[in-house]
C-alpha cells in the first residue's frame, strides 16, 4: 500500500527537500501552503521524476477556522495519512515585533498556537486509528532565550515542549513523535540577514530529519554539531549569560 | 528576501555589487515586487556582461519538469534547470540534449537567450532549431506561449535575445535519441591551418560533432588537434552500463592563479605536450559524454587561471569565402602580439536559425580566451574586430563585454526589428543589462 504524508508549509525549502525524498521514497504527498497553486510546477516534478503523485491544498495556519476537521478533510481528498510533517514558521522582524504587537502576535501564532491546534487534531486523528507519525520542525532558537530572537526563539520553544508532551501521550499508541531542532539553513527565510555561520543546505537537513525519523530518534539538532553547541550555551550560567550578547 | 552580491559572468569582467531577486515560484515573476529594470539570469555562465545588472532576477530556484514524453523525445521543464540536470534524467530514458554548449552549467533559459551552438553545429543547427515553444512573462507581468506558429515574432527575437524580450519561464525541446551515453571520437593531428580548413571541408571528414584545438602559440599557424565524434550504438559499447550519467563532482580551484602563473613559457609547454599527448597522427576511442562535452566542468571555477582581472572570450564567425585567410591573419596578429589564449577553438558553423540576434551563421568560428591582465589588448582586439565586421563576420553576444555600439549595428542586421519588437513588448526598457546599455539597445 503507498503511504501517504501531508506536509504543512509545503513552500518552504526544507519542506520541498522533504517532499523530494519522500517521493523517491514512494510515498505520495500532500502538500498543504498558502497559494498551493504555486506548487503545480513542484507537483508535476515529483510525479515526471518519480511517479509519485501530490495533492494540493490552499492552507493558511493563521485561519484557525474549521482546523478540528482539517485531518478528515485531507483524507477525503487523498485518502488515510500515514505521516503528518510541521514545517512552517516565521521568523519575523525582532527589532519590529518588541513595540508592535501585531508582528509579536504573528510570531506566536504562527510557530507555537496554530502549529499546536494543527499537530493536536493531527494526534487526536492518529490516535484514533493507533498508527500514524509526527514530525515537528522546531528550532535550536528554542534551547535558550537570546535578546536578539526570543520571541521566535520562545515560540519554537513552546513548540518542542508541545511536541515533547505529545510524544509522551501518543507512544503508548505506537506514533512516534520527532521533534527537529535545525541550526542555520539556506532557505529564503534568512537571505539578507548577515552574521550567519555553519549555514547547512535544505536537503542535509531533510536527509537528517528523514533518517532519524526512521530509527524512530525523539529530538534531533540538524546538522548534528548544534547538539554541542547548544550544550555549551546551556551550561553558561544565567548570571553570565545575561551579560553576553550572542 | 533580496541577497546584494557582487557579480560577474564566467570571465569575472565585469564586475557589479547587484541585488538579486530570486523567482522561487512562477507567480514571482509576474507579481509587482520585481523591481524594475532588471535582467533575467540563470547560471552567469556568459562569459561577459550579458548577465549583468544592477538588479537581477535570478530564475536558479525555478528548475522543475513540467512534461516529459518519453515517446516523443520532447521534454518540458522550467528556465532555471541546469543542462546537467536535465542530462542525469533524460540520458537513462534513452535522451540526449539535441544541442549543447561546452559546459553543462548553463540553465536552459540561458541557453534560449544566447540561442547556444554545440560542436554538432554545421550539420543541425543551434537550440533555436530543437525549441518547439516556451513561456514568456513580458515586463508587465503578462505571460506569453511562443513558438513558430504563436507569436512568432517574440519567438525569433527572444531566441538569441539575450533576455531582453522578457523572462521565459518555461520551455519545451525536442531531445536526441541515444542507445548508449558513449561518444565513438576520431582525433586527428593537423600540421596547419590550410590542411584543418581541408578536412573540415572534406566529405570523408563529416561527423555529427567536430571541433578543433588550436594551439595558438606555435610558430605552424594552426597546428591543431581535430576531434570528431559520433554517439556510440550498441555494438561499440562493450561494458556492463550503456547509459552511466555523469557525476556531480569536481575539483574546485580555490584561489585565484597569480598574474605570473600562465606565460609564454609555461604556456608553450602545456599546448606541446598536450599537442603531442597524442603520438599517432589519428586515433579512434570510445569516449563518456562527460570528458567528450564538457571537459573542463570537472574543474569547477576553472576561470580563476586567469588570475583577478578575469578574462575575456572573444568567440566570432567569418564567412567561408575569405575566411581562411582571415583565420590566419588573425591567428598571426594574436601570435605576433603574444596573447595567451589558453583555449582557443575553430569549427565550422551551418545555417542560422532565424533568431533575430542568434550568433551562428555559415563560416568558421574560432574562440578565444584573451586573459586580462594588460587592458591594451581591448584596443588589439577593437582593431580585429573592423577586420570582421567588414568580412561580414560577426561577435557572439553571450561572450561579448568589450563591442561598440556601432560594431553591433553593422553586425547584427537585423537589429532594427528587435529594437522595434522590444519597443512594443517592452515600452519602458524595464528589462536591460549592461550589454543592452552599452550596445545601445535600451
Amino acid at each position: 500500500m503507498k503511504k501517504r504524508a501531508v506536509i504543512l508549509g509545503a513552500k518552504s525549502a526544507i519542506a520541498r527537500s522533504l517532499a523530494v525524498k519522500l517521493a523517491a521514497q514512494g510515498y505520495e504527498l500532500i502538500l498543504a501552503a498558502r497559494n498551493s497553486q504555486d506548487l503545480q510546477p513542484f507537483a508535476s516534478d515529483l510525479q515526471i521524476r518519480y511517479s509519485s503523485k501530490s495533492f494540493l491544498i490552499d492552507f493558511d495556519a493563521l485561519n484557525t477556522n474549521g482546523l478540528c476537521s482539517l485531518p478528515q478533510r485531507l483524507e477525503k481528498l487523498s485518502g488515510p495519512i500515514d505521516l503528518a510533517i510541521l514545517v512552517f514558521g516565521y521568523l519575523g522582524n525582532h527589532d519590529q515585533a518588541e513595540k508592535d504587537t501585531n508582528e509579536m502576535k504573528k510570531i506566536f501564532d504562527s510557530n507555537f498556537t496554530s502549529a499546536a491546534i494543527i499537530l493536536g487534531h493531527l494526534a487526536n486523528y492518529f490516535e484514533e486509528k493507533e498508527h500514524g507519525g509526527i514530525i515537528g520542525i522546531s528550532s535550536v532558537a528554542g534551547d535558550r532565550g537570546r535578546q536578539s530572537n526570543y520571541l521566535y526563539g520562545a515560540s519554537k520553544g513552546a513548540l518542542s515542549i508541545f511536541l515533547q508532551g505529545l510524544r509522551n501521550r501518543l507512544q503508548k499508541k505506537g506514533i512516534h513523535v520527532l521533534t527537529v531542532k535545525p541550526g542555520f539553513v539556506d532557505t529564503p527565510m534568512i537571505k539578507g540577514v548577515n552574521g550567519l555561520f555553519l549555514v547547512a543546505t535544505p536537503d542535509r537537513v531533510a536527509e537528517d530529519i528523514l533518517r532519524a525519523y526512521r530509527k524512530k530518534r525523539d529530538v534531533i539538532y540538524t546538522p548534528w554539531f548544534w547538539r554541542w553547541i547548544l550544550v555549551f550555551i546551556r551550561f553558561i550560567p544565567e548570571r553570565i549569560f545575561k551579560r553576553l550578547s550572542l | 528576501m533580496v541577497e546584494r552580491k557582487t557579480i560577474s559572468g564566467w570571465g569575472l569582467s565585469p564586475r557589479v555589487d547587484a541585488e538579486i531577486f530570486p523567482a522561487y515560484f512562477p507567480s514571482d515573476l509576474t507579481q509587482p515586487k520585481i523591481p524594475h529594470p532588471f535582467i533575467p539570469q540563470g547560471s552567469c555562465r556568459s562569459y561577459g556582461d550579458a548577465c549583468l545588472a544592477k538588479q537581477v532576477v535570478s530564475t536558479l530556484p525555478l528548475h522543475n519538469f513540467l512534461e516529459f514524453d518519453p515517446n516523443r523525445g520532447l521534454i518540458k521543464c522550467e528556465a532555471g534547470i541546469t543542462l546537467s540536470n536535465i542530462l542525469s534524467f533524460i540520458i537513462p530514458r534513452g535522451y540526449f540534449l539535441p544541442v549543447t554548449p561546452g559546459t553543462k552549467n548553463p540553465t536552459i533559459g540561458g541557453c534560449l537567450a544566447a540561442d547556444v551552438h554545440g560542436k554538432n553545429h554545421h550539420k543541425e543547427g543551434s537550440i533555436a532549431n530543437f525549441t518547439e515553444e516556451f513561456k514568456l512573462v513580458l515586463a508587465d507581468g503578462t505571460k506569453i506561449r511562443c513558438s513558430r506558429d504563436e507569436e512568432a515574432e517574440l519567438f525569433w527575437a527572444t531566441l538569441g535575445g539575450m533576455g531582453l524580450t522578457g523572462t521565459i519561464y518555461s520551455a519545451t525541446l525536442r531531445l536526441k535519441s541515444i542507445s548508449t551515453s558513449f561518444v565513438q571520437t576520431r582525433t586527428l593531428k593537423v600540421k596547419n591551418l590550410e590542411n584543418l580548413c581541408n578536412y573540415f571541408t572534406d566529405d570523408r571528414y563529416q561527423y555529427t560533432y567536430s571541433v578543433a584545438w588550436i594551439d595558438t602559440l606555435s610558430s605552424q599557424v594552426g597546428r591543431s588537434l581535430l576531434m570528431l565524434g559520433e554517439h556510440a550504438d550498441h555494438t561499440q559499447v562493450k561494458r556492463p552500463s550503456n547509459m552511466p550519467i555523469h557525476s556531480n563532482k569536481s575539483w574546485d580551484i580555490p584561489f585565484f592563479f597569480p598574474n605570473c602563473a600562465l606565460n609564454s613559457s609555461s604556456m608553450r609547454i602545456f599546448n606541446t605536450l598536450y599537442y603531442n599527448k597524442q603520438i599517432r597522427n589519428e586515433t579512434n576511442k570510445l569516449i563518456h559524454y562527460d570528458p567528450y562535452f564538457y571537459p573542463l566542468d570537472s574543474i569547477g571555477s576553472w576561470n580563476r587561471i586567469y588570475g583577478r582581472e578575469g578574462f575575456l572570450q572573444y568567440q566570432f564567425v567569418v564567412p567561408f569565402d575569405g575566411g581562411r585567410d582571415l583565420i590566419r591573419l588573425i591567428l598571426k596578429k594574436i601570435s605576433e602580439r603574444g596573447v595567451l589564449s589558453f583555449l582557443s577553438i575553430l569549427k565550422t558553423l551551418g545555417d542560422e536559425s532565424g533568431g533575430l540576434l542568434s550568433f551562428p551563421k555559415p563560416g568558421y568560428t574560432l574562440a578565444l580566451d584573451i586573459p586580462l591582465k594588460n587592458k591594451s589588448v581591448i584596443e588589439f582586439l577593437s582593431t580585429l574586430t573592423k577586420e570582421i565586421i567588414d568580412s561580414g563576420g560577426r561577435i557572439y553576444l553571450a561572450k561579448d563585454a568589450i563591442i561598440s555600439k556601432d560594431d553591433f549595428i553593422a553586425m547584427y542586421p537585423s537589429h532594427n526589428e528587435f529594437r522595434r519588437i522590444k519597443k512594443a513588448c517592452d515600452p519602458h526598457m524595464s528589462l536591460r543589462s549592461l550589454q543592452s546599455d552599452r550596445l545601445g539597445i535600451t
